[in-house]
């Protein structure tokens, strides 16, 4: 299989990418969140028509109209989130659909028999008779293999298969990854996780912003090099902007910390970790995508239950029992989602804006009409959200003012804790300076602010601490003085060293 | 590693998957067993066998719901399309005069396409059905009146020789219908268990989406659990109108429910996925006991077959619940 090539005019998903996969070897798919990943899957895959290029499949020229299609040539895929039944065994679930009958019956123990024989080739002894959900997400994974090579063994498209598993199962993951290598099977593999395309992949294909930045052998590659790909050196966004004055932080430390997270940890999401945010002060969370990021601010925010360790709000423990205990803490949290979980697209900027505070106030004490439009009038002026009219639907306004609305719906609450979760994605420059600018003066003001972005200038620039997290562990923490740059913070997260 | 929970999974398991049937059963053979100590007549196998004879229709009819629960689904027209099809026998018999054997395929016909076209409904155009069916429960149970607003009798030759005679061995006896509902579910259970389309619909119930991206027809499956449904109604109307031997379409108000509760008492799960035919068939005999044992203590009003449902209804849901938090 060699010489694929794909150009997507119009929304440029992917522009003039080439890309190759070999039998017998493990390519890792590498880039930021936006870099094309999922787009080049698709379009391999048969999901997204192609607009220019052509896929060749053992030399022929391909084109495929459908997964199922691309199936029966010898794609197949696993997903992230396994898509099987968990209520049917795990015989079932790897030949559902391609069952073998006799008499037109299903023949169960010759399917069993042959379920057997497929997960004995990848090293995995289980009861096939038993339902799917009573083995771990691994085993699922497996049976998701097993399922996709006995319909199709040429090439294995792996999209992100390990971002639920722990270390041991991902090790038996990558046992299996390695047998069907060697059994002449491509395997495409995806993943956020620097350490596993290093102990799997032969070679690497990096993509940013919809590029081809090069294919490398991974052997020649060191982890510094791939991150710096990854991200390009192309930070130039907002470099027009003037660096703001940032307090000294020194001084900001002698205070009480405001918010301290001991050994908070969430199986799964985050591992354990410590962070203490003062009065004032922007904490910025800094690591590529799937690092752990949001998994920390949901945590602190308690969107997602801690199993492990403490949150103190003011040096006292408290249980964070979801957002409306936290909203009692005066912790505000903005979210990633502006439109899955953020804003209510339907309501008007008046009533999204006024939520957080009525919520607050709970629904026995509607907040009267006029006090509504006075504040709504204030925090539209303050963040000159355009149009300046109360009544607008959200859904009408461009990113950056939907942004803002959802800002001001918090700041209303005046909470002593902002978390800020990629405030600035996807909006234009002006708006993002603007929020930005907001930042700052709110820290002023002496609120505290969690700052998570991927984009590191942004984060430099606004943050007083940085927290650099990798793979899920939080791996160091930076006073953000004169030393730290990009490149710094790049050599953290490369190095996973304590700085 | 994998030894281990090799090992666990051959031990405890299996029984987990049949966990809610003996559930069923256990409860079932408690209520017997108080039935048998407290009255001497309650012993007697009849006593079982007229359980089945009373409760037949509602064992076709929750057979059919079991297949649309399975898929996660719920069908309330039950009980209106079996109203329809006594009040379309009787009618069709004794005002038109048709033969039975046109007639009998014809209703059973009617009661499929009601299902077909409620399916193709929830499918088509990704309508709950829970909504769906309501409209269809309510559009059948108006059709009813528009045949007549009065009771009909039936003296049909043969709705009267299926009423009334006896398939007796030994002292016991049993009417046809019994027999009928039993090859019902002998059929239900093969289908569900040996058959691709009674795979897919365990297959849907249990995630539809993944079922979607496996390649399953889902379309199709979906479409025909809600005629099977329909089918199971219709059959179980003719069921009801050999019992009755009457049309009516103030018959079977609210055997939608029970037949929910029969099935969810069986040990299906409401989510979808999980569940058998056999805990069908226990369920609505779990009703049916109870309904005896209240008949026999003659104290109670029999209001109190109501509450006893609901308060096992109530820990059946409880006891499907343990078992789903604990299997995540």
């Amino acid at each position: 299989m060699t010489g694929i090539s794909k150009e997507f005019p119009g929304v440029k998903a992917l522009s003039d990418v080439d890309f190759r996969l070999l039998p017998g070897e493990v390519h890792a798919l590498m880039g930021e969140n936006g870099a094309g990943k999922s787009t080049l899957i698709k379009v391999l895959t048969g999901v997204y028509d192609i607009d220019q290029g052509q896929t060749t499949l053992d030399g022929t020229d391909v084109r495929f109209s459908g997964p199922l299609q691309a199936q029966q040539a010898g794609i197949s895929t696993v997903y992230q989130e396994v898509n099987l039944c968990p209520n049917l065994s795990v015989a079932e679930n790897i030949f559902i659909g391609r069952e073998p009958r006799r008499f037109g019956m299903i023949h169960w123990s010759q399917m069993e028999k042959r379920a057997d024989a497929l997960l004995e080739r990848l090293q995995l002894d289980i009861d096939v008779s038993a339902p799917l959900s009573t083995y771990s997400l691994a085993v699922q994974q497996m049976v998701a293999i097993a399922r996709a090579i006995d319909i199709s063994a040429k090439v294995l498209i792996l999209d992100e298969p390990t971002s639920s598993l722990d270390a041991s199962e991902v090790e038996q993951l990558f046992r299996v990854m390695r047998q069907l290598k060697e059994e002449g099977v491509a395997i495409l593999f995806v993943t956020h996780f620097l350490d596993q395309v290093f102990s799997i992949s032969d070679r690497i294909t990096v993509l940013r912003n919809g590029r081809l930045v090069g294919e490398y052998v991974t052997r020649e590659l060191t982890l510094i090099d791939l991150v710096g790909k990854m991200i390009g050196k192309e930070l130039e966004v907002l470099e027009q902007l003037e660096e703001q004055p940032k307090p000294a932080l020194a001084a900001l430390e002698r205070g009480q910390p405001l918010i301290e997270a001991q050994d908070l940890g969430r199986k799964g999401a985050v591992s354990p970790f410590s962070l203490t945010i003062h009065k004032g002060e922007v904490v910025g969370l800094a690591g590529l995508l799937g690092s752990g990021r949001t998994e920390v601010a949901r945590l602190i925010y308690g969107a997602d239950k801690a199993d492990n360790g403490q949150l103190l709000v003011d040096g006292k423990p408290v249980a964070m029992r979801g957002p409306r205990s936290a909203m009692g803490h005066d912790i505000a949290f903005c979210s990633e989602n502006r439109r899955t979980e953020g804003l209510i697209e339907e309501l008007t900027v008046r009533e999204n804006i006024i939520l957080a505070m009525q919520a607050v106030r709970g629904w026995t004490r509607p907040i009267p009409r006029r006090r509504q439009d006075e504040l709504v009038d204030k925090y539209i002026k303050a963040l000159d959200i355009r149009p300046a009219n109360p009544e607008a639907v959200v859904r009408n306004l461009s990113g950056g003012n939907q942004q803002k609305v959802l800002l001001a719906r918090w700041l209303i609450t005046e909470p002593q804790l902002l978390i800020l979760d990629e405030p600035t994605r996807g909006i234009d420059i002006g708006a993002k300076a603007e929020i930005q600018r907001l930042v700052a003066a709110l820290s002023d003001g002496g609120m505290a602010v969690l700052f998570v972005s991927a984009e590191l200038e942004e984060v430099l620039r606004l943050s007083h601490k940085i927290a650099v997290l990798r793979d899920r562990h939080l791996i160091a923490e930076l006073a953000n003085d004169d030393e730290v740059d990009a490149d710094r913070i790049m050599e953290t997260i490369a190095s996973g060293a304590r700085a | 590693m994998t030894t281990l929970s090799q090992v666990r999974s051959r031990i405890s398991w299996p029984n987990q998957k049949y966990l809610p049937v003996l559930a069923t059963l256990s409860l079932l053979a408690l209520m017997y067993g108080v039935g048998a100590a407290n009255y001497e007549a309650f012993g007697d196998a009849q006593v079982v066998l007229n359980v089945f004879i009373d409760n037949g229709f509602l064992l076709v009819v929750a057979v059919g719901m079991t297949f649309v629960i399975l898929t996660g689904g719920i069908d309330l027209s039950v009980g209106s399309v079996v109203a329809l099809t006594t009040m379309l026998s009787a009618s069709l018999l004794q005002d038109r005069g048709w033969p039975a054997f046109v007639v009998l395929p014809l209703v059973l016909l009617v009661g499929s396409a009601l299902g077909f076209g409620m399916g193709c409904i929830i499918h088509y155009f990704d309508i709950q059905p829970f909504i769906v069916t309501l409209a269809g429960m309510f559009l059948a149970r108006g059709l009813c009146y528009t045949i007549g607003t009065s009771s009909i009798p039936i003296d049909d030759p043969f709705w009267v020789s299926m009423a009334q005679s006896r398939i007796r061995f030994g002292d016991y006896f049993v009417s046809p219908s019994v027999v009928i509902a039993l090859v019902v579910v002998l059929i239900a259970a093969f289908v569900l268990a040996y058959t691709r389309l009674g795979r897919n619909t365990y297959a849907i119930g249990g995630n539809p989406r993944s079922a979607l991206l496996m390649g399953l027809p889902v379309a199709r499956t979906k479409i025909a659990v809600y005629t099977i449904s329909g089918f199971c109604s219709a059959l179980g109307g003719v069921l009801l109108s050999f019992y009755m031997l009457s049309g009516y379409g103030l018959h079977a108000v609210g055997m939608e429910l029970d037949a929910i509760a029969a099935v969810v008492i069986g040990g299906t799960l409401l989510t979808g996925g999980s569940g058998y035919v056999l805990g069908t068939l226990l369920g609505v005999m779990v009703l049916g006991v109870i309904q005896t044992l209240i008949t026999f203590d003659g104290r109670l009003s029999s209001w109190w077959t109501k509450i006893v449902i609901g308060a096992l209804l109530f820990v059946f849901i409880l006891l499907q619940r343990v078992i789903t938090a604990r299997k995540r």
